[in-house]
């Protein structure tokens, strides 16, 4: 039996599980990746064992702490890490919760891990706005160019456009440039005076920002504030980018496009959290993100939420709120009230990077106008092809009026991923705003593991 | 959907309409169902008429709307478990006829003929050409732009406006009132809402129901196949769980699974047990089923009325008043036929099926 379930293996997750474990507490960690270490701590595949791994990562000695407090010392049981258990629901009953996830890279089997309380610690994921172009090979996410340099996988000699707006892109360019790819430019829709005016709050939230800057410069990365990207070409595979410059109201300058030469693009338009598994548990959502309180509970007991699950915010945040929530649950799960006192620094880290993180947020939105630049044969949705044109038909023509009826009537958001893609370039293009939508699954689960699952209850309870 | 067939109905039979509705086009019960148009699972009587009025003219629509509705007359096959749940199904099968169905019965190796991938050494079961189906989304949006009818989305109805004498004026609404000597109610599990509006009982209630949806796959589920018991469930008046397996595929590629009946109110929590008793009977019919990923479920509240009939017509207790709500788990197959019901009362012409059944009034005398 396991007293906590701790769901995400990412910074927010590995605090609470070492604050959690130190108090005695029997913790099992959860999650859906090879390794532990979440996006920000992300493991070089262990056949593709990288030198120097510390050279990709900040805050690499914060990680050696959490990953050798982990290893046992110290804590009276051990932790027990389960990856490759990809989580698809979360059940509550009355004497605890089942954690129902499929195991390995088949995703056939599951398993069930029961616990008195679980942490709700798995991240967020990145929003991507569609451009013509944009679902040609060569094109990725920023995340998905972090997690190729953090995996050792990128191939050094490529010419690369790093482009969307947010903090992401800066360590993604300049890491892309420190592993010998060549950046032709980091195109930010963020204007120059924004990027000012939030300095502090930037450099509050990524103590390197004024590093980065100095990094740009050495490897030579234009910096195109106040940019973005119109088109991306190729027949086949990406060839090149076609870049323009926003007026201060996020609209495209007439006559400023220019086209760079690349072979990757890079693109990310912030974060968003995952919710999913909150949501079918009942907790309160505030906008996109899991409701908690000053101890990280969310309004349903024995469920806390820790780390950008809880809002975006960057690895340090998620630190400080996964290291509360271990405490509070520590604390709780021995029937006892904690004491605030005792995580007061936390506290206060977690007020300040909170803060920083709404500047930060403020500071990047989407461009206003990006949808005028989705010709009506832009692919939104990938998984079921639908076009721009099509969700825009629904929205003009047939009644629609959220991502909800456009999904009904266009399909867009009913594949594979479920409208985690497509759903911001959905409500965008809709002219409407983006609401977390239900997913009872949190992965797509067989049939065969519901109907034994049904025929175990059914056997319990006719014997 | 109801709502959007009333408006094509009574605007093609020459009336100027405007269609209100709180949320966006479909945002109710209809974009949370399936879209199947049955006569399979119906005893004979006055919904059984109705369907089979409807599905003539859904027929008809779909030579207009056919791909954009994603119209299939793909027919239906129930299939029995047993050599019992056979001759009972046989015995129903044959009342049908009576009444004017199309229910071929089918022996077990027939079966697989139909549907290769049914498990094996099942008895044999009942082939309805006459059901089909459509995209409950699509139709209702489809019917209501082709009415041509305004439509006002986004907009809720807060009163019933009256006469001195008691007959409607028109509605109020959250965007400004609305003037018209005639209403037809269409808030499918809300009509008991907008009844009260106008100061009359109508008991519409809410009955849960799930439905599954798997990965989009090549079409291995060529009917709409359900067991024997569904008809049984469909009919119960219990407000306990039941899930007997409803399995379709659908013009996307993806496979419905159908549908759970339970009364919980408006509970909109997600329950793994349903989805996993929903699971476990579509297996049983197609093992290979087993092997399929779920992608997502969703649930919605079919409107019921306590003998399960509809509530289509003129209410005499307010004059210019028109109920078209309570069709529980049929409003979609039901809709055609309602909306010309509607149109035929609201021009005062004999409609092609006796609407007595139907009488909204039919419970006011009945305690509360
Ligand atoms: C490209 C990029 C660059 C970044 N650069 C910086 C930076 O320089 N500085 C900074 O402070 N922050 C940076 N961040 C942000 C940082 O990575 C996050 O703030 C941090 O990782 C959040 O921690 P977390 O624990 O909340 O979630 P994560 O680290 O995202 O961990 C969540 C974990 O949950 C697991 N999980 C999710 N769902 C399931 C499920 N259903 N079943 C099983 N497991 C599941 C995931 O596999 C993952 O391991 C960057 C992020 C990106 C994408
Ligand atoms: C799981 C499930 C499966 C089903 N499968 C089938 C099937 O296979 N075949 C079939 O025929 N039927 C099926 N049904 C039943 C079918 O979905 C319903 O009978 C049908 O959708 C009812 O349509 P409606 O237009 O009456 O109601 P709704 O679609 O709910 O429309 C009523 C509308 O009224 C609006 N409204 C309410 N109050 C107000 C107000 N005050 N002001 C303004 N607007 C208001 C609402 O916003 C709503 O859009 C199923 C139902 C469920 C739940």
């Amino acid at each position: 039996m396991t007293d906590l379930a701790v769901i995400g293996a990412g910074p927010a997750g590995l605090a609470a599980a070492l604050a959690a474990a130190a108090r005695g507490v029997r913790v099992a960690i959860v999650d859906s990746a090879t390794e532990a270490g979440g996006q920000f701590y992300r493991q070089p595949a262990s056949g593709l064992r990288s030198r120097r791994p510390q050279a990709l990562h900040h805050q690499w000695r914060t990680w050696e702490r959490l990953r050798d407090g982990l290893a046992g010392s110290g804590a009276r049981f051990a932790v027990q890490f389960l990856t490759e258990h990809h989580v698809w629901s979360v059940e509550r009953d009355s004497d605890g919760f089942t954690v129902h996830a499929l195991l390995g890279p088949e995703q056939r089997e599951s398993v069930a891990v029961r616990a008195d309380a679980v942490l709700l610690a798995t991240g967020g994921y990145e929003r991507v706005l569609p451009f013509p172009g944009w679902t040609l090979p060569g094109v990725v996410t920023a995340g998905g160019a972090q997690a190729m340099l953090k995996g050792g996988l990128v191939v050094p000699g490529r010419t690369a456009v790093v482009a969307g707006t947010g903090p992401l892109l800066l360590p993604v360019a300049t890491g892309l440039a420190a592993a010998g790819v060549e950046v032709a430019a980091l195109v930010e829709a963020a204007g120059p005076k924004d990027l000012v005016r939030h300095g502090r709050a930037l450099v509050g939230k990524l103590p390197e920002g004024a590093g980065y800057a100095a990094r740009l410069l050495r490897h030579r990365v234009r910096l195109l504030s106040r940019h973005t990207v119109v088109r991306a070409h190729g027949d086949d595979r990406l060839t090149g980018v076609t870049v323009a410059a926003l007026d201060t109201r996020g609209r495209v300058r007439p006559g400023t496009e220019r086209y760079l030469p690349c072979d990757t693009l890079a693109v990310g338009h912030g974060m968003l959290p995952h919710t999913d598994l909150a949501e079918t548990l009942g907790c309160r959502l505030d906008g996109l993100t899991v409701a908690v309180d000053d101890e990280q509970r969310t309004d349903v007991p024995g469920v806390w939420a820790a780390g950008e699950s809880t809002g975006i915010g960057g690895a340090a945040l998620a630190l400080a709120e996964g290291h509360i929530a271990g405490r509070s649950i520590a604390a709780r799960l021995r029937g006892s009230e904690p004491d605030p006192a005792q995580w007061a620094s936390a506290a206060k880290a977690r007020t300040r990077l909170r803060k920083s993180a709404a500047a930060l947020d403020a500071a990047y939105p989407p461009p206003a106008h990006w949808s005028d630049q989705v010709t009506d044969d832009t692919l939104v949705c990938r998984c079921e092809e639908v076009t721009a044109g099509a969700v825009r038909e629904a929205v003009d023509e047939l009644g629609a009026g959220d991502v909800r009826t456009v999904k009904l009537l266009t399909r867009a958001g009913m594949g594979w991923c479920q409208g985690r893609v497509c759903g911001p370039a959905v409500a965008g293009l809709a002219g409407c705003e983006l609401t977390p939508s239900r997913r009872p699954f949190a992965r797509p689960v067989p049939l065969g593991v519901l109907a034994r699952q049904h025929d175990m209850a059914t056997e319990k309870g006719t014997s | 959907m109801v709502g959007a067939a009333c408006a094509l109905y009574t605007a093609r039979a020459g009336l100027d309409v405007i269609l209100v509705d709180r949320g966006p086009v479909a945002g109710g019960t209809t974009g949370a169902g399936e879209g199947n148009i049955l006569v399979s699972d119906k005893e004979p009587g006055p919904e059984l008429d109705l369907a089979l009025l409807s599905g003539r003219l859904w027929g008809e629509l779909a030579r207009e709307f056919g791909a954009a509705v994603e119209y299939e007359a793909k027919g239906g096959v129930v299939v029995a478990s047993s050599p019992d749940g056979l001759a009972a199904l046989e015995r129903f099968a044959e009342e049908q006829r009576a009444a004017g169905v199309v229910a071929e019965p089918v022996a077990d190796d027939a079966l697989y003929d139909l549907e290769a991938h049914l498990a094996p050494g099942l008895p044999g079961g009942v082939h309805y050409p006459q059901d089909c189906q459509v995209m409950p989304a699509l139709a209702a949006a489809h019917l209501a732009r082709a009415s041509g009818t305004r439509l006002f989305t986004g907009r809720t109805v807060t009163d019933v406006l009256r006469t001195p004498d008691g007959a409607v004026r028109g509605v109020r609404t959250d965007k400004g009132d609305i003037h018209t000597p005639a209403i037809v109610n269409a808030a499918g599990t809300w009509g008991g809402e907008l009844a009260a509006l106008a100061g009359v009982r109508l008991p519409v209630l809410p009955r849960r129901g799930f439905v599954l949806v798997t990965e989009p796959l090549p079409r291995l589920v060529r009917h709409k196949v359900y067991a024997a018991d569904y008809v049984a469930d469909v009919a119960s008046d219990s407000a306990a769980l039941q899930t007997s397996p409803v399995v379709e595929g659908t013009a996307a590629g993806p496979i419905l699974i159908g549908a759970s009946r339970e009364r919980v109110g408006f509970d909109r929590t997600f329950s793994l047990p349903v989805v996993r008793a929903l699971a476990a009977g579509a297996t049983r019919l197609f093992p290979f089923l087993a092997d399929v990923h779920a992608m997502r479920a969703y649930l919605g509240f079919r409107p019921y009325l306590p003998d399960h009939l509809p509530a289509i017509g003129p209410d005499p207790r307010v004059p210019g008043l028109y109920h078209a709500c309570g069709h529980e788990g049929a409003g979609i197959g039901l809709a055609t036929g309602t909306g010309h019901l509607i149109a035929r009362a609201l021009t005062a012409k004999t409609p092609d099926l006796d609407p007595t059944p139907f009488r909204p009034d039919r419970f006011a005398e009945e305690a509360v």
